[in-house]
């Protein structure tokens, strides 16, 4: 499972109409686990209110009366199993609230718009992938004859196919291989503020020679920018400390988030003007 | 050299980028809220016209912060909102009215057509189960037990009485719960055809098997009752609602064929490719099949036990039959343009 050391490894180039490339990143099997692990339980919790809910009604009704409230509990079971799912996923969100609460969507994976075809496929496969197995266990569980075999042939069998997605490189269900559909994640981030236009009193003393800007790369920019972001008092400290002894400047420990944001400005801006010139240095190593 | 000068020239530069595109990735991330929490009519025409617009303007923005800036979070806040701009714009293209009336008018048909090899293969599957099973049967009776099980039988046996017999299809059922019974039979058949359907994944073997069972368990029945002189009203009973029943597990068993002989015999395509053309025309005959076995779960569970006519009965089923075909195979709607 080299995708879990590798994040890079889930990224696929999805080149919009507008010739944009926005480089999708496939959802990893940890996240859509969970993902499906929330719809169960909103699918479990969901029956388990209806049914005392017809439950207190039918010892409330005679039996007469309780029909019809028995049969909308039936339909209603009935479309919590089978229609969940679809209903869900051939939103405009394309994704069912446990989808949506881990952040990922469905998607076609041509990257043409997801048709309601391709959300019916993916989700009826899910009744041989999870639901048949587990029912034949609970109904031979229910029946008083479930012998260890037929459990384990149960149980094997569940995952192998919810499994099924980690032996693929596109993360793929069975479901997900006959729809034509993939998983991909669909992060929210806030438009947060740019930290080289950081207006810091102490930071307008430093100064930095070009050699001295020249000691890091775009690589060593970003671990900073995080390190920065972060806002971690001990983090800063160290960081400071290290690109201080290799640049050869001398900071006092106190100023180390001041001496931070000068060099972040003045390295960004440096690499920047590099960029429009045509050389993107990548990293420390970089010429 | 005077680098200083430079950087902040370049910071100027890159500060107004964003400065001057900041709004319209604020606005264009309003309105993505809005519309996907409500349907589009919420917005005012300026604004729906807007949201492409503002659309391109967050993807050129990303063109651009790509290749002169180095702000990660920037770029990722870019490419995060021109995604969610991307899927909505690209996304849901026809309203849900449009879709269902599709579906009706043009789709669902479609899909039972394109798939009429399959579906007469399911059929003669069907008819070859029933043979094999009647003529098992009557050779020896024990063969009734092993195709359909006891628990299933409900008391017809080759060892019932014509009487027995005869008061299963004539037994008005008295008053309990109708149609409740009927709802139970629609979710339970429509487990069947589902798995029908998504069994066929396994090279259609296991779809073959269920299809062909299916036909078994008609054909043992069928001659319990023949060889006691009721077969003209079995046939009453079991047409008022089993050609619509029959008709859409032999579908579900024909969505399931096309999966699986797909996925073995790809043709052309590639198998990931064909596996996934096959799925979406099986998966849109499943919905149809699934609106079948609604119609043949209420006949059953409503017409079959108040409507106690053989004539009746078979004029029910017939004209059902009749229906779906012309449904399926005659009826093609007049297509507009380039259709």
């Amino acid at each position: 499972m080299a995708t879990a050391r590798n994040p890079a490894a889930l990224i696929r180039p999805l080149v919009t109409p507008e010739g944009v490339d926005l480089r999708i990143k496939l959802a990893d099997a940890g996240t859509r686990a969970a993902a499906f692990l929330l719809d169960v339980v909103i699918i479990v919790a969901a029956a388990v209110v209806v049914t005392l809910v017809v439950i207190f009604g039918l010892g409330g009704l005679g039996v007469k009366e309780a029909e019809p409230l028995f049969i909308v509990w039936m339909i209603f079971i009935f479309l919590l199993r089978n229609v969940y799912f679809i209903a869900f996923e051939a939103g405009r969100r394309a994704a069912t609230p446990g989808k949506r609460i881990v952040g990922v969507r469905v998607a076609s994976r041509s990257g043409a718009g997801l048709t309601i075809d391709q959300v019916i496929a993916r989700n009826l496969m899910r009744e041989i992938e999870v639901f048949l197995p587990l029912s034949i266990i609970a109904a031979r569980g229910s029946a008083g004859v479930a012998d260890t075999l037929s459990t384990i042939f149960g149980l094997v069998w569940a995952l192998l196919f919810s499994l099924f997605l980690l032996f693929n490189r596109d993360r793929l269900r069975i479901g997900d291989l006959l729809a034509g559909t993939w998983v991909v994640e669909t992060p929210k981030f806030k438009l947060v503020e740019d930290l080289s236009q950081r207006q810091d009193p102490i930071a307008k003393r430093f100064h930095f020679s070009p050699a001295q800007l020249d000691a890091y790369g775009i690589a060593e920019l970003h671990k900073l920018e995080e390190v920065l972001r972060r806002d971690d008092y001990f983090a800063m400290k160290a960081v400071a400390e290290t690109i201080g002894g290799k640049i050869g400047a001398k900071i006092e420990p106190v100023d180390s988030k001041a001496f931070l944001t000068a060099y972040y400005g003045e390295l960004r801006a440096h690499l920047e003007r590099k960029l429009l010139l045509g050389n993107r240095k990548a990293d420390k190593y970089a010429r | 050299m005077t680098l200083p000068a430079g950087t902040d020239a370049i910071r100027q530069s890159l500060a107004s980028f964003r400065q001057e595109r900041e709004a319209d990735w604020k606005a264009f991330e309003a309105l993505l809220a809005r519309v996907e929490k409500r349907a589009p009519r919420t917005l005012s025409e300026d604004e729906l016209l807007s949201l492409p617009l503002l659309y391109r303007s967050a993807l050129s923005s990303l063109s651009v912060a790509r290749a002169t800036s180095l702000d990660s979070a920037l770029i990722a806040y870019l490419e995060a909102l021109s995604l969610r701009g991307y899927f909505y714009l690209y996304g849901a293209r026809r309203g849900l009215r449009q879709r269902v009336g599709d579906f009706f008018l043009r789709d669902w048909p479609a899909a039972i057509r394109d798939l009429w090899r399959e579906t007469s293969v399911s059929v003669g599957l069907t008819v070859i189960g029933a043979i094999a099973a009647y003529w098992l049967v009557a050779s020896d009776s024990r063969w009734y037990d092993a195709i359909i099980a006891p628990s299933l039988a409900g008391g017809r046996n080759p060892d019932s009485s014509a009487e027995t017999l005869r008061s299963v299809l004539y037994d008005s059922g008295g008053d309990h719960f109708l149609s409740g019974f009927a709802a139970y039979l629609f979710t339970h058949n429509t487990q069947v055809a589902i798995l029908a359907f998504a069994l066929g994944f396994a090279f259609a073997v296991p779809s073959v098997l269920l299809i062909l069972m299916n036909g078994c368990m008609l054909g043992a029945l069928f001659q319990v009752y023949a060889a006691k002189g009721l077969g003209f009203e079995l046939g009453g009973w079991l047409s008022i609602h089993g050609t619509t029943e029959l008709f859409a597990i032999a579908l579900a068993g024909a969505a399931g064929m096309r999966i699986g002989t797909r996925i073995a015999f790809p043709g052309e395509l590639t198998r990931m490719a064909a596996a996934a053309q096959a799925g979406r025309v099986a998966a849109t005959a499943m919905v149809g099949v699934m609106i079948m076995l609604l119609f043949a779960g209420l006949l059953e569970g409503i017409g079959r036990q108040t409507i106690t006519s053989d004539a009746t009965r078979y004029a029910i089923g017939g004209g059902m039959l009749a229906l779906w075909i012309a449904y399926f195979y005659l009826f093609r709607m007049v297509r507009h343009g380039n259709g």
